[in-house]
C-alpha cells in the first residue's frame, strides 16, 4: 500500500486535499477492511490446477505464457491489486481471430508492463517485429515540420487521418480502473481540453449527459463511439459501467477529435477530407503537444517509458500508438496478385472503410502504417506517406497498362 | 489469494467518487442501493476476496430488461449472502414477496406428497419439465470462481454422476473436446447448452475460461440431464414430452437426492441454509431453485383479455417456448411456477399441475365458445 499513496503524492493533484487524506485514508483503510471469518478460506490451487487450456489458442499470450511463467507471475499483482489473470482473461475467452493474430492480453495500469514484464517482453517482441524492450529505446518526435512532401493526389486519397492515445499517469487504464478513477480522467482531461484555443478550440460531449440532438450531430458527423461489442475489449473489462465517464470532445471546426475512456483513457484524432496529410499531422502534434503542456499545467502526465513509448491499454499499442492512414481509391492495384505483397513491404496495411475487420468497399481502402514502436511518429507519417504515393503511382501504372514493382522491403528500426 | 488488493486500492476513493450511476437503470439492484449501505459495505469482502463492486457490476451493467425487473446483482460465494447481507436481503425481499430476513424456507422434495400431476391431457400438454440448480459447498461459485476451481468442481461432478445407476446411468460430455458427433446429437435433443451471450451473465463474469470445466451429463433415457459449470454449478432438469408432471418431478427428486448423497459422501453436501434453502448464483433463484413447467398448447386462452390476470393469481409464469426472453410459437406456451424462495418444491410443482389442468379446462370451454367468467380462481 506505501508505493500507492506515495505515488499519489507525487501526482501533485490537489496537494491540499492530499495532505489532509494522508493521514485519514491510512486511518480509514483500517477501519473499513473487515473480513468475516464465517465459511471456509477459499481453497488455494496449485498453479497447475490454475494454468488456462491453451490448445486451441492463437493469439501472443498463449504463444508465450508457458505453465513455468504462469507459476512465477500467477501470484504476484502490481501496487493497485491487477493480477496476472486479469490480463490474460481477454486472451483465454477470445482463442483466435479469423484475420489477425491478436495479442490477447492487456495492461491493467502502467505497472502491469513491469510486473509482468516476464510475458509482455516476449509478447511485445512477437507483435513489433522483434523489439525487444530488454535492450532497445524507443524514439519519440512530434515535430511535424520534419515531414516531407506530406500532400497526396487527391483524385485517389479521399481523407487523412492520424490517431493515437494518451494515458494519464497515476490512474489505472480501462480494463482495470474504478469508476472514480475512470471519472478523474475524465475530469482531468476535459478541464485541460477548455484550455485549447483558436482552430483548437472546442467542446465535451459526455455521453451520459448528450442531448438527443447532440448525439444525432455527432453520428451524422461519424464522430459517436459506442459500446465496445467486441468480446477482445469486453472479456478484458474495458465496458464496465458504461457509459459512465464516457464522452467525446472535439474543435469547432471538426477536424481534432478526443474520445475519453474508450479502449483507452484518450485517443486523440486528428482528420480531414483531402490528401494533405501534413495539415493533418501539423495540427496532430501540436494538438498533442498543447494538450501535453495543459495536463502539465494542472501536475499530471502522460504515461510514458524509454523503454516502451507511450502507454496504452493494449500492449499492440504501445510506442507510438499511431495510425496514420488514407481512404484511398486503387481500384487496380487492389486486384492485382502483388497488392498485398507490396503493402507487406511498404510495412502498410489494409482495411476496409469502416476500419479494423471490415472489408473494402468500391475498391476504396484504408491504408496505414503497421508498426508502432521502435520508430518515431515523424517515421512511421513519413513511411505513409511515402507508401501511398508510391501505390497511387502503381495505380497510374495500371491505369496507363504499365507494368508495376514490387518495392524491395524498408529496413525495420531505422 | 484470497486477499483482494484491488478493493483495497479502491478505498482510496471516497463514497461519493466510486458510487455506480443508478439514474437510468431500473433494476432490484438500482433500487435498493444507497450511498449508506454502498459506503457501509465497500470496505468488507468475503474470505474469497468478493467484493460489493463484484455484487453489483451486471447491475450497473444492465440498466433494464424491457419485459423483466431484472435482479441485477449476484453471489460469488456462499458467504456473500451473509456479508452483503444489508444489501441481499432488500432485494430478496422485493424478489421474493417480501419474504423477511428471519423467514425460513422449507424444502420437500417428498414426491409422494404431490396430488395428480398424472393425468394432464397430452392433446394440450405437449411437454413437462423440472429444472433446479445446487451449489457446492466449498467452492466460490460462477462468477467468482477460478480455472482451478471451476476444474475441481467437475471433476467431484463426474465422479459422483459416474457413480448413478439403473433408470440414472448415464455419460458425460465435456464442452472441450466434444466430437462434432456428439455435438449434433445433443443438439437434436436440445441439450446443449451455449456459451452465455445475455450481457447479464458475461457482465458478471460467468462465462470466463469458456468452455472450459464445463460440460453436459445425461441418462441413457435422456430424461435426466445435469449442466456443468454454466450459471450454476449444477442444473439439474428432469423432462419428457407429455403431461405426467408426476412422473418427471419423481425423478426429480430421487435423481437429485441419489447426487446429494454421493457429494455429502466427498465432504461436498450442496450449499442450503435455513434461512435461504439452496443457495445459488443469482438471489432469483434462492430457496428451491426450481422451475416446473410444460409447453402447452392455449392459442384461445393466451389471446384471452384476463390471461395474465388468471397467470398471476395462480402464481404462475409464462415464457415463450425458446425459454427465458422468447416469443411463444403458434399458441405453445412454457408455464411455470413464479415462485422460488418461501415455498417448497412440492407446493411450487403442485401449483404448477393444479394451474395448468384449470388453464387447459379454461381452453376446451373457449374452443366450445363457451365463457369461462366462473373459473377465474380466487389468487392463490
Amino acid at each position: 500500500m506505501a508505493s500507492s499513496f506515495s505515488r499519489a503524492l507525487s501526482c501533485r493533484r490537489n496537494l491540499g486535499i492530499l495532505s489532509l487524506l494522508g493521514g485519514s485514508v491510512t486511518a480509514g483503510f483500517l477501519l473499513h477492511r473487515q473480513r468475516v471469518s464465517a465459511g471456509a478460506e477459499r481453497r488455494r490451487y496449485p498453479a497447475s490446477a490454475e494454468y488456462p487450456d491453451l490448445r486451441k489458442h492463437n493469439n501472443c499470450m498463449a504463444s508465450h505464457l508457458t505453465p513455468a511463467i504462469y507459476t512465477k507471475l500467477c501470484d504476484k499483482s502490481t501496487p493497485n491489486g491487477f493480477t496476472l489473470d486479469q490480463a490474460i482473461q481477454t486472451g483465454v475467452d477470445n482463442p483466435g481471430h479469423p484475420f489477425i493474430k491478436t495479442v490477447g492480453m492487456v495492461a491493467g495500469d502502467e505497472e502491469s508492463y513491469k510486473v509482468f514484464a516476464e510475458l509482455l517482453d516476449p509478447v511485445i517482441k512477437e507483435r513489433h517485429n522483434g523489439y525487444d524492450p530488454q535492450t532497445m529505446t524507443h524514439p519519440t518526435d512530434l515535430d511535424a515540420g520534419k515531414l516531407q512532401s506530406g500532400q497526396f493526389d487527391e483524385r485517389y486519397v479521399l481523407s487523412s487521418r492520424v490517431r493515437t492515445g494518451r494515458s494519464v499517469r497515476g490512474l489505472s487504464l480501462p480494463p482495470a480502473c474504478t469508476r472514480a478513477e475512470r471519472r478523474e480522467v475524465e475530469r482531468v482531461v476535459v478541464d485541460a481540453l477548455s484550455g485549447l484555443k483558436d482552430d483548437l478550440a472546442g467542446k465535451y460531449y459526455s455521453l451520459t449527459q448528450m442531448t438527443e440532438q447532440e448525439q444525432q450531430q455527432l453520428i451524422d458527423d461519424h464522430f459517436l463511439f459506442d459500446k465496445p461489442v467486441s468480446p477482445l475489449l469486453t472479456c478484458a473489462g474495458m465496458a464496465r459501467d458504461w457509459p459512465d465517464a464516457r464522452g467525446i470532445w472535439h474543435n469547432n471546426q471538426k477536424n481534432f477529435l478526443i474520445w475519453i475512456n474508450e479502449e483507452d483513457h484518450t485517443r486523440v484524432i486528428s482528420m480531414e477530407k483531402g490528401g494533405n496529410m501534413k495539415r493533418v499531422f501539423e495540427r496532430f502534434c501540436r494538438g498533442l503537444q498543447e494538450v501535453e503542456r495543459l495536463i502539465q499545467e494542472r501536475g499530471w502526465e502522460f504515461m510514458w517509458s524509454e523503454r516502451l513509448g507511450y502507454i496504452l491499454s493494449c500492449p499492440s499499442n504501445l510506442g507510438t500508438g499511431l495510425r496514420a492512414g488514407v481512404h484511398v481509391k486503387l481500384p487496380l492495384l487492389s486486384k492485382d496478385p502483388r497488392f498485398s505483397k507490396i503493402l507487406s513491404n511498404l510495412h502498410l496495411q489494409k482495411r476496409g472503410t469502416g476500419g479494423v475487420d471490415t472489408a473494402a468497399v468500391g475498391g476504396v481502402f484504408d491504408i496505414s502504417n503497421l508498426d508502432r514502436l521502435g520508430q518515431s511518429e515523424v517515421q512511421l507519417v513519413q513511411t505513409v506517406v511515402d507508401g501511398v504515393n508510391y501505390l497511387i503511382e502503381c495505380e497510374k501504372r495500371l491505369e496507363r497498362g504499365q507494368d508495376i514493382k514490387v518495392p524491395p522491403p524498408i529496413n525495420q528500426f531505422k | 489469494m484470497a486477499k483482494n488488493c484491488h478493493n483495497d486500492y479502491k478505498m482510496k476513493f471516497s463514497v461519493d467518487e466510486e458510487f455506480p450511476d443508478l439514474s437510468q437503470h431500473n433494476n432490484h439492484m438500482a433500487k435498493v442501493l444507497t450511498k449508506e449501505i454502498y459506503g457501509k459495505l465497500r470496505g468488507k469482502s468475503t474470505p474469497s476476496g468478493f467484493t460489493v463492486d463484484d455484487v453489483i457490476q451486471t447491475g450497473v451493467d444492465n440498466p433494464g430488461h424491457p419485459f423483466i425487473m431484472t435482479v441485477g446483482c449476484v453471489a460469488g460465494d456462499e458467504e456473500s449472502y451473509e456479508v452483503f447481507k444489508d444489501l441481499l436481503d432488500p432485494i430478496i425481499s422485493d424478489r421474493h414477496g417480501g419474504y423477511k430476513p428471519t423467514d425460513k424456507h422449507k424444502t420437500d422434495l417428498n414426491f409422494d406428497n404431490l396430488k395428480g400431476g398424472d393425468d394432464l391431457d397430452p392433446n394440450y400438454v405437449l411437454s413437462s419439465r423440472v429444472r433446479t440448480g445446487r451449489s457446492i459447498k466449498g467452492f466460490t461459485l460462477p462468477p467468482h470462481n477460478s480455472r482451478g476451481e471451476r476444474r475441481a468442481i467437475e471433476k467431484l461432478s463426474i465422479e459422483a454422476l459416474a457413480s448413478l445407476d439403473g433408470e440414472f446411468k448415464g455419460k458425460y460430455y465435456p464442452l472441450v473436446g466434444m466430437t462434432d458427433a456428439e455435438q449434433e446429437q445433443l443438439i437434436a435433443d436440445h441439450f446443449l447448452f451455449d456459451k452465455p451471450v445475455s450481457p447479464l451473465l458475461t457482465c458478471a463474469g460467468m462465462a470466463r475460461d469458456w468452455p472450459d470445466a464445463r460440460g453436459i451429463w445425461h441418462n441413457d433415457n435422456k430424461t435426466f440431464l445435469v449442466w456443468v459449470n454454466e450459471e450454476d454449478h449444477l442444473r439439474v432438469i428432469s423432462m419428457q414430452k407429455g403431461g405426467n408432471m408426476k412422473e418427471v418431478f419423481r425423478r426429480f427428486c430421487v435423481g437429485l437426492q441419489k447426487i446429494e448423497e454421493i457429494f455429502k459422501k466427498h465432504n461436498h453436501g450442496f450449499m442450503w441454509n435455513e434461512h435461504l434453502g439452496y443457495v445459488l448464483t443469482c438471489p432469483s433463484n434462492l430457496g428451491t431453485g426450481l422451475r416446473g413447467g410444460v409447453h402447452v398448447k392455449l392459442p384461445k386462452l393466451s389471446t384471452h383479455a384476463k390471461f395474465e390476470e388468471i397467470l398471476t393469481r395462480l402464481r404462475l409464469q409464462k415464457r415463450g417456448t425458446g425459454g427465458v426472453d422468447t416469443a411463444s410459437v403458434g399458441g405453445v406456451f412454457d408455464i411455470s411456477n413464479a415462485d422460488r424462495l418461501g415455498s417448497s418444491e412440492v407446493e411450487q410443482v403442485q401449483l404448477v399441475v393444479d394451474g395448468v389442468k384449470l388453464m387447459v379446462e379454461m381452453e376446451k370451454k373457449l374452443e366450445k365458445g363457451e365463457s369461462i367468467d366462473g373459473m377465474i380462481p380466487a389468487q392463490k
